[in-house]
């Protein structure tokens, strides 16, 4: 390895008086000041009135979505809970005596879906496994609560977050098809 | 008012000596709240941020526009830094020497409160008999240097009765500081008694009371430049905040003190900002007297503008003194003192030598 030696200077004469740092400090404050205070330039967001803008593709709470129609598209095939790597999902079938989906074709829709906001890790996996497009990791990342309780997320509460979303609706494709074998055009002869 | 005519010189004195007393205190307080205020609103403009802007009593937003508007200044916000400051957890670790540790902050606090009792900070109040300065003191200036060396002790001590190593290198530093600039601001001064002849504070306005072009700054610029730069590391302000410099003595001096007694530093160092601000205005830029030059006032209003003009003028130093905080990085150690040894006491003496041949040459 080579040295270099990095030549320094003497200050000069002017340079010792600090006079350059001083109308250097002057220059640089005054600057930004006027900046701040006559141009409103100030970088902080002023965050319960400002909020930044979430960027597409961002991972926030999981909520369950409807469909266009205003149905609960979860099947409760319960794939979500079973890969939920910190367990925050807890899924009650409805059972063989249980209420039956809001939709047409579809088998059944979940009794009870929770989901604990504490233990969340918003990994995406539930989104990602679900086969019917249920679950999606929406833009909310500011949870907050006044008790444990309250930071666990009922069906009800997931669905009014969740809104709607315009994906396909594949038991109502499966509905349609069966509907279409009907009247095959080769009966139609 | 009449009332008070019939009572005997001395009572009336006493009376009047008590009320001013009160007044500079209150006034030297809220400028000491409001003064932290100022730096962190200055503070936060630097530093491309708005600055405390949210604290506010219930009522004011129910007060249109203006209310808001103060808010936004962060006008209500030390009131709520002091409440904060008397509610906070007093904790005095086990290990400090206890009797000192409390002492420290009194003793911080009040020598720079006690300056302020010379500084003339208004003519009168229309009778010529009641000079708006607490002590009328001959030896004004002399007292205030005396008191003011004072400030040391508190720091000192603070860091002596922490019993901790980062205090006690801030009290190191802060006593070597001290002292070396007190003897530049002194030499400073010498020459504008040499000029004014009197150590009186208001024979040194009553001299520079003829209007801007009379102000003892153009007289005397270098001692002006020296009593500057020795009142910022007296104040312990940056760019000499050494006994104190967060970043490498964590807080130096008042590490180990919360709650009111840290507070209490705080004051302290504010309230030495306020009463060094004040000396230089008294003594450089011409007192209450206004820039177009003024007589002692005989009316109640003009006593009142003249401490309207006192008030700017310190308001208008303490933002130098917060701005500057900005401007310049921490002086390393030897510099600090380099500069005061070598530099400022040389000059304060050369100062003394030429104002000192001048006087003899042009005064008959």
């Amino acid at each position: 390895m080579s040295t270099k030696v990095v030549d320094r200077a003497p200050l000069t004469f002017y340079e010792r008086t600090y006079l350059p740092a001083i109308l250097g400090g002057i220059k640089v404050t005054s600057k930004h000041l006027f900046n701040t205070l006559v141009k409103g330039k100030a970088v902080t967001m002023e965050y319960p009135e400002q909020k930044w803008v979430v960027p597409a593709g961002y991972r926030g709470a999981p909520y369950l979505v409807k469909d266009q129609e205003g149905a609960t598209k979860c099947v409760s095939c319960q794939l979500c809970e079973f890969v939920c790597p910190p367990k925050a999902i807890k899924i009650t079938p409805p059972g063989p005596e249980g209420q039956p989906a809001d939709r047409a074709n579809a088998e059944k829709m979940p009794q009870e879906f929770e989901i604990n906001m504490l233990r969340c890790i918003f990994c995406g996996f539930c989104q990602e496994v679900c086969p019917e497009e249920a679950i999606f990791l929406q833009k909310d990342y500011s949870l907050t609560g006044q008790s444990r309780e309250e930071m666990i997320y009922n069906k009800e509460k997931l669905l009014k977050l969740g809104g709607t979303h315009a994906g396909i609706q594949k038991w109502k494709h499966k509905l349609e098809e069966a509907q279409e074998q009907e009247t095959f055009p080769v009966a139609k002869k | 008012m009449d009332s008070i005519q019939y009572l005997d010189p001395t009572t009336q004195f006493v009376l009047f000596s008590i009320l001013k007393v009160m007044l500079v205190f209150a006034v030297a307080m809220t400028g000491v709240a409001y003064s932290v205020l100022v730096e962190r609103k200055v503070s936060a403009w630097i530093q491309d941020r708005p600055g405390p802007n949210r604290v506010a009593p219930f009522f004011v937003e129910f007060i249109p526009v203006i209310g808001p508007w103060l808010t936004r200044l962060g006008i209500f916000q030390p009131m709520a830094d002091g409440l904060k400051s008397f509610l906070k957890e007093d904790y005095t670790p086990s290990y400090v020497r206890k009797v000192y540790f409390w002492l420290a902050p009194a003793i911080a606090c009040v020598p720079s409160l006690m300056t302020l009792a010379v500084i003339p900070f208004g003519s009168t109040l229309g009778n010529a008999a009641n000079k708006m300065v607490i002590a009328d003191l001959n030896v004004g200036i002399l007292y205030s240097f005396g008191i003011v060396s004072l400030g040391v002790y508190g720091i000192v001590l603070a860091g002596y009765a922490a019993n901790s190593k980062y205090p006690f290198l801030g009290g190191i530093r802060s006593s070597a500081q001290m002292i070396s600039y007190e003897i530049a601001m002194g030499m400073s001064v010498v020459a504008i008694f040499l000029l004014v002849g009197d150590l009186n504070l208001s024979s040194v306005i009553q001299y520079q009371s003829g209007g801007l072009h009379q102000w003892l700054i153009w007289k005397q610029p270098l001692a002006f430049v020296i009593f500057m730069i020795a009142a910022f590391a007296e104040t312990n302000r940056l760019p000499f905040d050494l006994p104190e410099s967060e970043t490498e003595l964590v807080g130096g001096y008042h590490t180990e003190y919360s709650s009111m007694k840290f507070a209490l530093f705080f004051m302290g160092e504010y309230a030495a900002m306020i009463a060094a601000s004040g000396m230089m205005v008294t003594l450089f830029l011409g007192g209450w007297s206004s820039p177009f030059g003024s007589e002692p006032a005989t009316t109640m209003l003009g006593g009142l503008i003249h401490i309207g003009w006192f008030l700017a003028k310190v308001a208008a130093l303490m933002v130098v003194f917060i701005w500057t905080r900005w401007m310049l990085p921490r002086f390393r150690y030897d510099q600090l003192m380099d500069l005061g040894w070598r530099r400022f006491i040389p000059l304060a003496l050369a100062n003394i030598l030429v104002t000192a041949l001048i006087v003899a040459f042009t005064h008959k």
